[in-house]
C-alpha cells in the first residue's frame, strides 16, 4: 500500500485547510509587512480593533483575545513582525472571522484595544458592524465574471444578499446564459473574509484587506448636492492659512521668454 | 515546455495557430513553433460532466496518459462551453491521495476472510475467489433472492445494462435497485401512470421559449446551476415578460431571482396544486382547455389509504420503542383537521381513523367523470389552502393568500406560456407520485403540456438517472425500454433479445433499496454488491442498516473510486475506474444522450465497473443457476430452463460470461474499431499497467468491443418502441441526442405530433399520448373502484388525477418540535466522495451546518455556530448552527444537507416512501435540537 493509506481519512481532511493556508500564504507575508510602517501594514485585524495607531498603543499583546476565538482564526504575529510582533491578526484565506454574534475576543479584550464601542450603532453593539477590512472582487481573475456558475462568496458572505450581491448580466459568449457576479456593497462588508476563504480559485479573486488601504477619500472642496449629508464634511475643517508667494508671481509676469531664439 | 510559456501565450498561440491554418495565412515562425509544442503536449477530447442531470458538456485535455484539464464545451447545447463549479473540477475529481488502487477483504490473521477482520490488500483473483464463494454459500442457503444490488443513477448505461443482464438474465434475480431510487421514482411513477411512458414530454429549449418558471421544490440555483444561468439570462432578457416563482419550505437561492416567494408548510404542495386546479375548474372555467382535455386526457383516481412505505409490521423487533411511536401509520393513522376536510369525500372527518387497507395495491386507480373530479376539488378554496399551507408564521396571512392568487393567475393566464420545474421536494415526499401526477392535472386542464415553453418539467438529480437506471431499468422492477419483469409479454421480449429460454427471467417483481435494506437487517438478503453508490450513507434511519451490514452474517461487496462510508461497512472493496478512466455514456434530464471515450488509464489496479461484472460472470455456470429456484412469494418458483439450452446452442458447462457477454453477435463488434482510433480500452485490449486479472494472469482483454456491444443489443429494447437510440458511433460525432432519434433526427416535444413522429403516427390530431396506447382504465367513483363496469381503452391519452391532501407520517410535536428537511448544497456531489477531495471545494464548503432560523436559535438558547444535537425518534448527529446562511429557513424548519459524512444526517431520517414509488422523503421529520455542554 502507498503511504497515504497510513494517513487516516478523517486526518487528510482534518489537515486540508491548514495545509492550504501554507501554501497560499507563506512566510513572505510578515516580511513584506515590517518594511513599511505600522499604520500603513496590510494587516488584518480582530473585530472591535481601534484604529491602527490607536490600537498598537492600546494592545497589551496579551493573546487572550487569541486564546478566546473559538475558531482559532486569531494569531499572534511573530518575532519577525517586528514593532508589530506579538499583536493579534488573522489570514482569512486560512481561518476567517466566523462572526461570533457574542464577540468574545472583543470581550476578552482588558485594554479596549478591542473595544465594543467600535462595533456599537445607536446603541447596540453587532459583530455586523465590525469593520475589520473590506472584501475586494478582481473581476478580471473572478471566474464567475465569465459565465462560471459559482458564487461561492456570496454564499459563504454571512451578510448574504447584503455585503455580497449577485448582479446578473447576459453572457455574451453563449448568448443564452447569465453571469451571477459577486460585488461588495462597501458599506456593510465586515471584512470577516469568509468570502475570500471559500473562493474556489487556486489564488482567491477575492480579497480583504484593511479598510484605509482601499478607501478613497473626497476632498472637502466639493460637496455633492444630491447628498444633504455630504455638507457635513465641511464642520471639521481646521481654518488654515495659505501662503502668498507675491515674488513667485512677479518673477513668472517678468520673465520675457515667450520669443524663439532667432 | 510548457511551463515557459504562459497560459495567456499558449492560448493566443493556439487561436492564433488555428486561425492561421483556417485561412492559410503564413505565421513567423517563433509563433509556430511555440504553437506545435504546447499542442504536442496534451489532446482534448470530449466528455461529459460527472456530477448533476443537467449533462453539460466537457472536453477534457490528457497528456502522459493523466488528465490535466477540462474545459466547458463550446458546442454542447446544453451548456455552451460554461460550468459550475463542480464542473470547474472535473479534471482533479479522479487524482485524490486516498483513491481506492487496490482490492481490499477484511481478513483474520491467517488471511481468511474474517467479518470482524481488517481490510488487507489481496489480488483480484483472491477478490473474485471469494466473492463466488460467497454468491454460491447464499444461493445455496437462500436462491436467487438471496442476492442483491445496490445500483445508480451514475452507472454508464453500459454499465447498468451489463448488471441488469448479470443479475436479472445471468441469477435471475430482481434484486436490483439503483440510489435513482432516492431521487427520480416519484417521477417515473408520475410519468408511467400518467403518460404510460417515461421522462419528460419537453427539453431543456423551454427555457428559452417560456414565459414563466416556476420551481416546485427545485432550488435550482444551487442544484442544476448551468440551467439557472440559462433561466437567469431568459428573465433578464425580457424582464417584463417573464416571470419567476419559487416554491419551498424555505427561502433558498432561488428566491433570488424570483418575481413571487411562496414559502410553504411541508407535504402541503399536494394542497397548493389542487387550489390551482380549484381556481381553474370553480373560478375561471373558460381556462380549461376543453379540445385538449376531451381528447387527449381522462380523469382518474385511486386509494387514499395506501401507508407510507414503512414495514408491515410496524412492531419489527429492530424497532425502538421510539420508532414505534410513528412506525403504526402503516396500519392505520387518526385524522387531522386538515385531512377531515381534505378526505371528506369519502365520509371521513376530523379524528376518524383510516385503516391502511390499500398499501399492496397503491398504485392502483381508475377512471373518474370530470363531475367526481370536480366535486374532489371542492374543499381547496383559497382560504382552506392558505391555512393549511403557509410556511412562515411571521408571513401575515393575507399577504401570503395574495402570492397564491397571483401565481394562479399566471397558470390561467391564457396567452402565457409555463414551465412547471421539480426536483427532489416533489419526488422525496410519501405522496410523491400524487404530487407529480397534480403537477399534470394542471398543466393538461390549461392545455399546457407537450408545447414548447409549456410543460410540466421533472429535472432529474443524477447524470445517468434517465439514460441509466431509468432507461435501461436498473429498477427491481423493470428491463430495458420501459419494460417490467411482471409483465409477460415484457419478459418474452427481453428473453428473446437476451437469447434466453422462455422462463428464465424472474417475474416476481425484486426489492426496492430501502427494502433491500430491510431485506439484509431480516436476513433474507446475505450477498450484497455496491455498484457507484453509497447507499449506507444515503438512506434513511441508517443506523439499523449501518449494524445490519456490520453485525449479522452476510457479505457486502463495494466497488468504489475512493473510501467512504459504505466501503467502510463493506467486507470486500474493489477498486473501480472512473469516469475518464473507462469508456461510457449518460443520459441527462432532456433526454440526451451523450457518450465519452476513455481518456487514461485507469489508477493503480482499478478496473472498469464492466469488467468487474463481466468477470464475475466467468465464473458461474448455467447448471449453477438456469436450474429451478425458489422464490419466496412466488408459487412455484423459477422453472428449470436447463433443459432448453441446448436449442439454444448452450451447454450446462457454459458460463453466464459466454451465454451473456461473449456470444457470437457480442465478438461480431471488433476492436480496433475506427470510431476507437488511437484510443484506450482497458476492458477490450488491456493495458500497459498489466494488471493480475481475476484469474491471476497478466489482464489482456476480451479482444473485442465489448462497450459497442452493450450498447448495440441494448438499443434493440427500445427501437420501435418510442425509445429509439441512434447506433453507437452517431453519439461520437454530435454533443449528445435527444431520444426517440428516428432516421437520425432526434425528438424536441414528444407526444406533439409536430415534433413527434411517433405521435404523427397515431393520427389523433395535435397530439398521441401513445405511452398509454393500447391500455385500458377500469371505472369507478371518487369512493373506488365499479368492478363490474367495463374497462375503457386509453386510446392514445393520458391521465388526470385527482389526489387528495394528505399529513406526512411523522410531524413536530412536543417531544420533536422542529421539522427537519435535508438536501445537497452547488458545491458538493451527494455524498461528497469526489467533491469533498477537491481542495478548493472543500475549502469553500467544508462541513454540513444546521441551518436555523435565528429567533429559534434564541428561544433555545443557542447562538450562531454553536455546536448542538440534532436528534429524532431515530438517531443524533452533532452540527454547528448556521442563522444567516445560504438557506434561511422558517421557524420551526431546520435545514442540514448529507453531502459531510461526520454530520451523518441519514441517521435522522424517516424511512417511510410514496407507497406507489418507494421512493423515501427525505425533505421531513421530526427532530428536537439541544445544546452538547
Amino acid at each position: 500500500m502507498s503511504k497515504s493509506s497510513k494517513i487516516s481519512r478523517r486526518k487528510l481532511l482534518g489537515n486540508l485547510p491548514k495545509g492550504l493556508a501554507t501554501l497560499g500564504l507563506g512566510g513572505l507575508f510578515w516580511g513584506s509587512l515590517v518594511k513599511e510602517t505600522s499604520a500603513e501594514s496590510l494587516v488584518l485585524r480582530p473585530p472591535g480593533a481601534l484604529p491602527e495607531k490607536d490600537f498598537l498603543k492600546a494592545c497589551l499583546k496579551c493573546g487572550q483575545c487569541v486564546e478566546a476565538c473559538p475558531y482559532d482564526t486569531l494569531k499572534l504575529a511573530p518575532a519577525a513582525a517586528d514593532n508589530l510582533a506579538g499583536t493579534p491578526y488573522f489570514e482569512p484565506r486560512a481561518i476567517p472571522c466566523y462572526m461570533c454574534t457574542d464577540f468574545p475576543c472583543i470581550k476578552k479584550c482588558p485594554s479596549e484595544a478591542l473595544s465594543e464601542k467600535e462595533i456599537t450603532i445607536d446603541g447596540e453593539a453587532s459583530i455586523n458592524n465590525s469593520k475589520m477590512g473590506l472584501a475586494v472582487v478582481h473581476k478580471e481573475s473572478c471566474i464567475a465574471y465569465e459565465g462560471i456558475h459559482c458564487s461561492a462568496c456570496y454564499r459563504a458572505c454571512p451578510l448574504m444578499g447584503e455585503a455580497i450581491q449577485l448582479i446578473f448580466d447576459k453572457n455574451e459568449v453563449t448568448q443564452k446564459h447569465a453571469n451571477l457576479k459577486p460585488v461588495v456593497n462597501g458599506d456593510i462588508c465586515t471584512g470577516c473574509g469568509l468570502c475570500e476563504h471559500a473562493c474556489i480559485m487556486e489564488e482567491s479573486a477575492i480579497k480583504v484587506l484593511p479598510p484605509h488601504v482601499i478607501e478613497g477619500k473626497a476632498g472637502t472642496h466639493y460637496i455633492k448636492s444630491w447628498d444633504p449629508a455630504d455638507e457635513n464634511r465641511l464642520t471639521d475643517i481646521p481654518e488654515t492659512k495659505k501662503k502668498e508667494d507675491v515674488e513667485s508671481t512677479l518673477d513668472y509676469l517678468n520673465d520675457d521668454n515667450l520669443l524663439d531664439d532667432e | 515546455m510548457e511551463s515557459n510559456v504562459s497560459r495567456r501565450k499558449f492560448l493566443k498561440y493556439s487561436a492564433a495557430t488555428a486561425a492561421a491554418t483556417a485561412i492559410g495565412v503564413h505565421l513567423p515562425e517563433t509563433i509556430q513553433a511555440a504553437g506545435a509544442l504546447v499542442e504536442a503536449g496534451w489532446k482534448w477530447d470530449k466528455a461529459v460532466c460527472r456530477f448533476c442531470g443537467t449533462g453539460c458538456g466537457l472536453m477534457v485535455a490528457t497528456r502522459n496518459d493523466k488528465i490535466v484539464a477540462v474545459k466547458g464545451d463550446p458546442l454542447a447545447p446544453v451548456n455552451r462551453g460554461l460550468n459550475c463549479i463542480k464542473g470547474y473540477f472535473n479534471a482533479k475529481i479522479m487524482y485524490g491521495e486516498d483513491r481506492l488502487k487496490t482490492p481490499l477483504l477484511r481478513v483474520d490473521e491467517n488471511g481468511n476472510f474474517s467479518k470482524t477482520g481488517k481490510f488487507k490488500p489481496v489480488s483480484w483473483k483472491r477478490a473474485f475467489d471469494e466473492m463466488e464463494m460467497q454468491i454460491r454459500k447464499t444461493l445455496k442457503e437462500l436462491g436467487p433472492t438471496g442476492l442483491g444490488v445496490f445500483g445508480s443513477g451514475q452507472y454508464t448505461i453500459m454499465e447498468g445494462y451489463a448488471m441488469v443482464k448479470l443479475m436479472k438474465a445471468g441469477f435471475r434475480s430482481n434484486n436490483l435497485d439503483p440510489n435513482a431510487r432516492h431521487c427520480m421514482a416519484s417521477a417515473v411513477a408520475g410519468f408511467m401512470q400518467t403518460f404510460g411512458i417515461d421522462e419528460p414530454s419537453g427539453n431543456y429549449d423551454d427555457i428559452e421559449i417560456t414565459d414563466t418558471i416556476v420551481c416546485w421544490g427545485a432550488n435550482m440555483a444551487e442544484m442544476h446551476p448551468i440551467l439557472w444561468s440559462r433561466a437567469t439570462d431568459n428573465r433578464i432578457s425580457n424582464p417584463d415578460r417573464v416571470k419567476v416563482v419559487n416554491l419551498s419550505t424555505y427561502r433558498n437561492r432561488t428566491s433570488d431571482l424570483a418575481d413571487i416567494e411562496i414559502i410553504f408548510k411541508p407535504n402541503t404542495d399536494l394542497a397548493i396544486w389542487n387550489y390551482l386546479a380549484h381556481e381553474i375548474v370553480y373560478n375561471h372555467p373558460e381556462a380549461i382547455d376543453q379540445d385538449f382535455v376531451n381528447k387527449y386526457t381522462r380523469f382518474a383516481t385511486g386509494f387514499v389509504d395506501i401507508g407510507y412505505g414503512l414495514r408491515g409490521n410496524a412492531n419489527h423487533k429492530n424497532y425502538t420503542e421510539k420508532e414505534k411511536e410513528i412506525t403504526g401509520v402503516e396500519v392505520s393513522k387518526k385524522l387531522s383537521k386538515a385531512e377531515g376536510e381534505s378526505l371528506a369525500y369519502l365520509g371521513y372527518k376530523e379524528g376518524d381513523t383510516l385503516e391502511m387497507k390499500h398499501t399492496a395495491a397503491a398504485g392502483a386507480h381508475w377512471g373518474i367523470s370530470f363531475a367526481e373530479f370536480k366535486k374532489a376539488l371542492k374543499p381547496y378554496t383559497l382560504d382552506f389552502v392558505a391555512e393549511v399551507s403557509k410556511g412562515d408564521e411571521s408571513e401575515p396571512l393575507e399577504a401570503y393568500k395574495a402570492k397564491l392568487k397571483q401565481l394562479a393567475d399566471l397558470y390561467i393566464e391564457k396567452q402565457r406560456t409555463l414551465v412547471s420545474f421539480w426536483t427532489m421536494g416533489m419526488n422525496q415526499h410519501t405522496r410523491g407520485t400524487w404530487v407529480n401526477e397534480q403537477a399534470y392535472m394542471v398543466h393538461f386542464l390549461l392545455g399546457k403540456q407537450a408545447k414548447p415553453g409549456n410543460g410540466a418539467f421533472s429535472l432529474t438529480g443524477q447524470p445517468s438517472a434517465c439514460g441509466t437506471a431509468r432507461e435501461v431499468g436498473t429498477f427491481a422492477h423493470r428491463l430495458p425500454a420501459d419494460m417490467v419483469v411482471n409483465n409477460p409479454a415484457h419478459r418474452k421480449r427481453s428473453e428473446e433479445i437476451w437469447k434466453l429460454p422462455d422462463g428464465t427471467l424472474n417475474p416476481k417483481v425484486g426489492s426496492h433499496v430501502m427494502q433491500i435494506h430491510r431485506d439484509i437487517e431480516d436476513g433474507k438478503i446475505k450477498f450484497v454488491w455496491i455498484n457507484v453508490n453509497n447507499p449506507y450513507q444515503n438512506t434513511a434511519n441508517a443506523n439499523h442498516w449501518l449494524r445490519a451490514a456490520r453485525e449479522l452474517d452476510n457479505f457486502i461487496v463495494c466497488s468504489e473510486g475512493y473510501p467512504g462510508i459504505s466501503a467502510k461497512v463493506s467486507d470486500l472493496i474493489l477498486p473501480s475506474a472512473m469516469i475518464f478512466e473507462k469508456w461510457g455514456a449518460y443520459g441527462n434530464a432532456e433526454r440526451r444522450t451523450q457518450h465519452w471515450k476513455q481518456q487514461v488509464t485507469p489508477v493503480g489496479d482499478a478496473m472498469p465497473d464492466i469488467w468487474q461484472y463481466v468477470e464475475l460472470a466467468k465464473r458461474f455456470k448455467l447448471r449453477d443457476v438456469w436450474g429451478a429456484q425458489e422464490i419466496p412469494g412466488l408459487e412455484g418458483g423459477l422453472p428449470d430452463v436447463l433443459p432448453e439450452i441446448s436449442k439454444l446452442g448452450y451447454n450446462p458447462n457454459s458460463t453466464l460470461y459466454d451465454v451473456l457477454f461473449a456470444s457470437d453477435y457480442a465478438k461480431s463488434f471488433e476492436w480496433p474499431a475506427e470510431v476507437g482510433k488511437d484510443t484506450l480500452n482497458t476492458e477490450a485490449e488491456g493495458d500497459k499497467r498489466n494488471v493480475l486479472g481475476a484469474d491471476g494472469e497478466a489482464w489482456k482483454g476480451y479482444g473485442f468491443f465489448i462497450q459497442k456491444y452493450l450498447w448495440e443489443e441494448y438499443r434493440l429494447f427500445g427501437l420501435g418502441h418510442g425509445h429509439d437510440l441512434a447506433e453507437f458511433e452517431a453519439y461520437h460525432k454530435a454533443r449528445g441526442l435527444r431520444w426517440p432519434v428516428v432516421d437520425g433526427k432526434e425528438t424536441l416535444w414528444r407526444f406533439n405530433s409536430k415534433y413527434d413522429v411517433y405521435a404523427q403516427k397515431e393520427n389523433t390530431g395535435d397530439f398521441a399520448f401513445y405511452g398509454n396506447k393500447g391500455s385500458a382504465i377500469g371505472s369507478g367513483t371518487l369512493t373506488g373502484p365499479n368492478d363490474s363496469m367495463e374497462k375503457t381503452d386509453m386510446d392514445n391519452r393520458a391521465k388526470i388525477f385527482f389526489r387528495p391532501y394528505m399529513d406526512p407520517p411523522e410531524m413536530p410535536d412536543k417531544e420533536y418540535p422542529l421539522w427537519l428537511c435535508t438536501g445537497r448544497v452547488l458545491e458538493h456531489w451527494h455524498s461528497g466522495t469526489m467533491t469533498m477531495r477537491v481542495p478548493e471545494l472543500y475549502r469553500a464548503v467544508p462541513e454540513a451546518l444546521c441551518y436555523m432560523h435565528p429567533e429559534d436559535a434564541t428561544k433555545f438558547g443557542m447562538t450562531q455556530g454553536e455546536l448542538i444535537w440534532v436528534e429524532s425518534r431515530r438517531g443524533k448527529v452533532k452540527a454547528h448552527i448556521e442563522t444567516r446562511g445560504r438557506n434561511r429557513v422558517p421557524q420551526g424548519l431546520i435545514y442540514v444537507p448529507w453531502f459531510d459524512e461526520k454530520v451523518f444526517i441519514n441517521k435522522l431520517c424517516l424511512d417511510a416512501t410514496c407507497p406507489i414509488s418507494k421512493q423515501t422523503d427525505f425533505k421531513k421529520c421530526a427532530v428536537k435540537i439541544y445544546k452538547t455542554s
